[in-house]
């Protein structure tokens, strides 16, 4: 089963003042599979996500989405070509219920002929979307009505999931999405992450807890200091190797 | 006005479920501000906590109410509709402001400038009168005057990169008095048109100030537009989060510049009606008058933290205060025990602020537990 790649990065290279942070790294991401990006801290894991979803640019080396070569200059850019970015700090609207926060700065409005500010919600079609997308996902929340601020972080992280699924995305990048997570909680994103890539989507996991990538991941690309050092399926058989990759030993 | 007791911050949602879970039938008068009811009968801690939650959420509401019945029982004239009609004749400015203030708020900043701003747009409006006779151009002139400020306001905030609103806005609190001083030569300038004199200062019924019509129109406008507009839940979500907002391309910036624009309305809308009621304009009006309008929005509920507040809290802010200081007057009391009084409510009000926040973590730590 062979597909093509959603995203692919060619020969990156990135660079902050004297430090390389990512030097000459090539990775495909593809349709249905579930990659998870794995390096001790400095390794450039999020330098690397963060140029793929737009916050920085490449100093040199390319970005291509469906085979085509790809400038993004903000995370803006980034949606609109269907990659969307879950960042460990969720960036939700606390203050917000999650219609809005799925919704937050693309909201269903009309009529189209007043200035888009002045538009009047539709708040009802908005909350049926979102329930759409949350049942499809199987996230169950105590009270839609209530703000994320209200959830337990197992919520948010569901909803910060769901929402970044939620407008046709093909690839979603999470960072560290079971982190600070009980067991039960982190199990339950876990399922969700599974049925995204059920879906279809490609999916890119940055996450220490090696359980998680165990479960979940479908292959796993391993960086030290900028460069890509190994690429592997993640079992149980190769937990070893990938820990040895991590931290530098020969393997 | 009907209170609906969800909050603006939950506009989204379903209607059915907008009233609080924890509602139950205990005693509506139970003291909002202080310890967590031990008598709510709702089970287990988690119905404890959404019903003090719900408490402190209608709190304004249920401290007012209180208040009125108190005041009533004491003093037998304050629930005569001549007093009532004085109560929210002097509210009706606070009330405004505190609309404009609101919005400001919920974005995390502040304007300090609004009631120098009351100030010049009654005597640009006096000016413009005394010059041309025409009542449409100098209500004109008034609003204009408002929106000039407010706009400024925001423009040095933002693109000034002026690192708070409270810096910025107390620059112009001085300057526009300044300004307002200078037209005015220091002197108020008598007569306004005839219709600024109905609506800023008659009544009908012989009682009902006209200026609580204009109090509920610009009141109905604002929470249309938070609640039922784009531009209402961008400015929500600016207050609760800037940095995510920027990432999901909310203009930011403008929803700031926006609100001062609309805050510095609401003060040349709070000039008309004083201009009305006083036949007037001078550059004295409008003093100390920002205070009160912050202190509405903050007894109101609303945080200095942003994304949070809505506007019959405001309201209900602004009468709060109307009333502290006609029951006060009613009852022969020396004006510094209405300044006295009035730190206590914001005390009160910005402490059971911070039990709310206490308890809410309390209930999502209480949900992470469950599930």
């Amino acid at each position: 089963m062979i597909r093509d790649p959603v995203l692919v990065v060619r020969n990156a290279t990135k660079r902050f003042g004297g430090v390389l942070a990512l030097d000459d790294v090539s990775v495909d991401v593809i349709a249905g599979e579930v990659l998870a990006i794995l390096g001790d801290n400095g390794a450039g894991k999020s330098t690397l996500i963060k140029c793929m979803s737009g916050v920085h640019r490449l100093d040199a080396g390319s970005i291509e989405v469906d085979g085509h070569p790809v400038q993004m200059h903000s995370p803006a850019d980034a949606r609109e070509l269907g990659i969307e970015t879950v960042y460990q700090d969720l960036a939700l609207f606390d203050n917000l219920g999650p219609t809005s926060n799925f919704y937050a700065g693309r909201e269903l409005s009309g009529p189209s002929w007043l200035p888009r500010g002045m538009r009047v919600l539709k708040r009802r079609e908005m909350t049926r979307a979102t329930v759409d997308v949350l049942e499809r996902l199987q996230v169950t929340l105590p009270d839609l009505g209530a703000p994320v601020g209200l959830m337990s972080g197992g919520q948010r992280q569901a909803v910060a999931v769901a929402r970044a699924t939620a407008f046709s995305s093909r690839l979603v990048i999470l960072d560290e999405p079971t982190a600070a997570l009980g067991l039960r909680e982190a199990a339950r994103v876990l399922d969700i992450i599974k049925r995204l890539r059920d879906e279809g989507k490609a999916v890119v996991v940055i996450s220490h807890a090696m359980d998680h990538v165990i479960e979940v991941a479908d292959r796993a690309i391993v960086m030290r200091r900028g460069r890509e050092v190994g690429e592997l399926v993640p079992s149980e058989d190769s937990r070893e190797k990938i820990v040895s990759l991590i931290v530098g030993g020969e393997g | 006005m009907a209170e609906q007791t969800d909050s603006i911050e939950a506009s989204d949602i379903l209607e059915p479920q907008q009233v609080g879970d924890g509602q139950t039938d205990d005693d509506p008068g139970t003291e909002p501000t202080g310890d967590v009811p031990t008598q709510a009968t709702a089970p287990g801690l988690d119905g404890t906590l959404r019903f003090a939650l719900f408490l402190l959420r209608a709190g304004p509401v249920l401290i007012l109410v209180l208040l009125v019945v108190v005041i009533a029982l004491v003093t037998p004239l304050f629930l005569t509709p001549r007093n009532l009609g004085n109560v929210l004749a002097q509210t009706a400015v606070i009330a405004v402001l505190s609309l404009g203030q609101l919005l400001v708020i919920v974005t995390r900043g502040i304007d300090l400038s609004v009631g120098s701003t009351l100030a010049l747009a009654t005597v640009v409006g006096a000016l413009v009168f005394q010059a041309g006779n025409s009542s449409f151009l100098v209500i004109a002139s008034m609003i204009g005057a408002g929106i000039l400020v407010g706009l400024l306001n925001g423009v040095l905030f933002v693109k000034g990169r002026i690192p708070h609103p409270f810096i910025v806005t107390l620059a112009t609190f001085t300057l526009v008095r300044g300004v307002a001083l200078w037209l005015s030569e220091g002197r108020p300038i008598q007569d306004m048109p005839e219709v600024v004199q109905v609506i800023g200062g008659d009544s009908i019924l012989g009682w009902l100030p006209i200026s609580s019509f204009v109090v509920i129109g610009v009141a109905v406008a604002v929470w249309l537009l938070t609640t039922r507009v784009v531009w209402g839940r961008w400015i929500y979500a600016a207050g609760g989060n800037p940095e995510a907002a920027h990432r999901t391309a909310i203009p930011v910036s403008r929803i700031l510049i926006s609100v001062y624009v609309f805050s510095g309305l609401t003060a040349g809308i709070a000039g008309f009606l004083t201009a009305g009621r006083t036949n007037a304009g001078a550059p004295t009006f409008g003093n100390l008058a920002e205070l009160d309008a912050i202190a509405a929005v903050i007894i109101g509920g609303a945080s200095f933290l942003g994304g949070r507040g809505r506007v019959t809290h405001a309201l209900v802010g602004a009468l709060m205060i109307g009333v502290i200081r006609n029951a006060m007057n009613l009852a022969n009391l020396d004006s510094f025990f209405q300044l006295i009084v009035l730190g206590i409510v914001i005390l009160l009000a910005v402490e059971s602020d911070v039990l709310r926040g206490y308890l809410e973590n309390k209930l999502r730590l209480a949900q992470a537990v469950r599930t």
